[in-house]
């Protein structure tokens, strides 16, 4: 279709080149959210953010207003934001405790944690209409799916497709790496969540997650700027806190990214491995593994602190640093303009040091003061205008094209800088689009 | 002023939000602080935000004791910038990374023009005890960037301590009413 442009989608993504217009199209965006928004998986949460019954949080699932919330029975719910009697939010602002029920402002509609309505005001004026409390039109309506894995919660508005963790297949390590370096096996969300917009197409995001090409040049300077300064530090016969490294780490000059590797799944999922070196030596370090092998012994602990990635994104909408315990989830505003919600996790049963670690790239990397991201927007907002322009209707993925090889349904890439992963990721917006 | 490598993370436990309005902060307000401080202090906010409005970076950062720190907290119940998210949370060795970031030819997102300019108002004293002041203040700030405007405005809490330099900052806690929005872009360098 293409509204605007008047593409044809079977024609618009080939195995090596994607035409402008799927980033850049209203008409196009609209499906997306249809085929692909309003079908998948979608992060919505994790489950300690609504600790006590009645917590709820505001969350946009596609460009649907959602609710998730805690129930009387213990479960998580996730429910449309939405009064089944006029149609108002039920809740405008991002979060909070419903108190005795979710309680509509505008005719005091009263509803459980789990949509169901308990009360109407002055009731009796429905007597003889074919409206009654009964009627489950009255109730707020609940996602088609919710399922929840090692604490984060997931939701799908379509009734058919694949279940959660048939649609995470072996990307489910994103969590398993996260909560397996808790030494009480689960994490606990630190209630802050920065959000940042991006004034690009929320595909241009999800491919430069994945994109060894990128990190050498676009932060060379923050890279450089670090390592100097780590240099002082050296100079002065002192240790620069491990926080720099997760900046100087991008002065890795452009030909060792090679080094690295992706690899592709299923469903547009994708790794990279990791290169930021986060077992150091240190006394914090030990110490962690003395706790981690009390919990695990010393070979299950090998393994978990063994695993290496760097990023696991599971398309289309949330980009994950298990290492570090943080998540990006990607909310598209408009065809032009993406929110990230950005979250870290404590590490239950680690030492405190441990917490610092992910909090320094938090802090860092992922805060709206961030010197990393701030040059990874700039190029997002560049590449939108550049594909918005008639200077050329193809955007290439063709490095190392034809070079994917595919062994039990994962792809890997010959190099770590290897476009396999944005190739990888239109493949499952094929099936998605139905245009495949 | 010489450059010292600073403690990576120093514990500032003097990072209390000082309780607006009240009984004893109104009390407190009208005994301390004579108009000379107030004066002197009042010229040391404008001219740190000169520094920053005239992209004078090192100059801004000498503004800061050794161990002094610049903090942006992530929300505005929080007492300290350690150990919890902040949006800036820097000392000197932290500022000293973004000034060489910001200067550096290839730092893209900095080819777009782009500048602020800071009204800084509202100056109270709330304390001046033993060469060290605290004070609060009011901030008004418009960027300009890549051809469109952004505003931020909120209240600066500055301790100060007294050297032989002048005043020099030891913590200055930033509280933006508009800091838990969704930043449209986001700050590149202090606000």
């Amino acid at each position: 279709m293409g509204v605007d442009l008047g593409l044809d989608l079977r024609k618009a993504v080939e195995p090596d080149r994607v035409h402008r217009g799927v980033y850049t199209d209203a008409g196009i965006f609209e499906l997306e959210m249809e085929r692909i928004f309003n079908k998948v998986w979608t992060y919505v949460g994790h489950e300690s953010q609504v600790k006590n019954v009645g917590d709820y949080w505001t969350v946009q699932i596609g460009r649907q207003p959602m609710l998730m919330t805690r129930h009387s029975d213990r479960s998580v719910r996730v429910l449309y934001n939405r009064c089944p009697h006029r149609g108002a939010l039920l809740y405008g602002d991002r979060s909070g405790n419903v108190g005795k029920s979710i309680t509509c402002s505008y005719h005091s509609w009263q509803f459980d944690t789990d949509g169901t309505c308990k009360a109407i005001p002055l009731e009796k004026g429905y007597e003889g209409t074919r409206l009654s409390i009964a009627n489950p039109d009255c109730s707020m309506k609940p996602a088609a799916r919710v399922a929840s894995y090692r604490g984060f919660v997931f939701a799908s508005l379509a009734d058919g497709g694949p279940s959660l963790l048939d649609w995470l297949g072996p990307a489910k390590v994103a969590f398993d790496d996260m909560c397996d370096r808790a030494p009480e096996g689960e994490v606990e969300v630190v209630p802050t969540c920065f959000r940042v917009i991006q004034n690009s197409n929320w595909k241009i995001f999800l491919e430069n997650q994945l994109d060894a090409l990128h990190p050498a040049v676009t932060h060379e300077s923050t890279g450089r700027a670090a390592a100097a300064v780590e240099d002082e530090f050296k100079k002065n016969k002192k240790d620069a806190p491990l926080a720099y490294h997760f900046l100087s780490a991008f002065a890795t000059p452009i030909t060792s990214w090679d080094g690295f590797r992706t690899l592709g799944y299923r469903h547009g999922h994708c790794i990279l491995t990791g290169y930021m070196g986060l077992r150091p030596r240190d006394p914090d370090t030990l110490a962690y593994e003395r706790v981690m092998e009390k919990a695990y012994g010393k070979q299950r602990m090998e393994e978990i602190l063994g695993v290496n990635i760097h990023h696991v994104l599971l398309y289309p909408g949330l980009s994950v640093q298990s290492a570090l315990q943080q998540l990006r989830a990607v909310r598209p505003l408009g065809v032009d303009k993406t929110l990230t919600e950005i979250w870290h996790f404590r590490l239950k049963g680690a030492p405190e040091p441990i917490y610092r670690r992910a909090l320094g790239y938090y802090n860092l990397v992922n805060s709206p003061s961030t010197m990393v991201n701030a040059d990874d927007l700039w190029n997002f907002w560049k590449c939108h205008q550049g594909l918005s322009s008639n200077g050329g209707d193809w955007v290439s993925f063709h490095r190392n094209a034809g070079q994917d090889p595919e062994e039990n349904g994962v792809v890997t890439s010959v190099i770590g800088t290897s476009e396999q992963p944005m190739r990888n990721q239109f493949r499952a917006w094929t099936e998605y689009m139905g245009t495949n | 002023m010489a450059k010292k490598p600073g403690k990576a993370v120093a514990i500032l436990k003097a990072a209390v939000k000082p309780k607006a309005g009240g009984k004893n902060g109104a009390r407190r307000r009208i005994r301390a602080g004579d108009s000379d401080t107030k004066r002197e202090v009042e010229q040391f906010l404008y001219w740190q935000a000169e520094c920053l409005d005239d992209k004078r970076w090192q100059e801004f950062i000498d503004l800061f004791a050794v161990d002094g720190m610049y903090w942006m907290p992530a929300s505005p119940e929080q007492t300290t910038g350690d150990g919890v998210p902040s949006i800036f949370w820097e000392d000197r060795d932290l500022m000293s990374v973004r000034l060489k970031r910001l200067g550096h030819p290839r730092a893209w997102s900095q080819k777009t023009a782009w500048g602020t300019n800071h009204v800084v108002a509202n100056v109270i004293i709330e304390e001046e005890s033993a060469g060290e002041i605290v004070a609060r203040s009011r901030f008004h700030m418009m960027e300009f960037r890549n051809d469109s405007t952004r505003h931020f405005a909120g209240s600066y809490i500055h301790h100060l301590r007294r050297t032989k330099d002048g005043l020099r900052i030891k913590l200055q806690r930033v509280d933006m009413v508009n800091a838990q929005g969704p930043y449209e872009y986001v700050l590149q360098a202090w606000v």
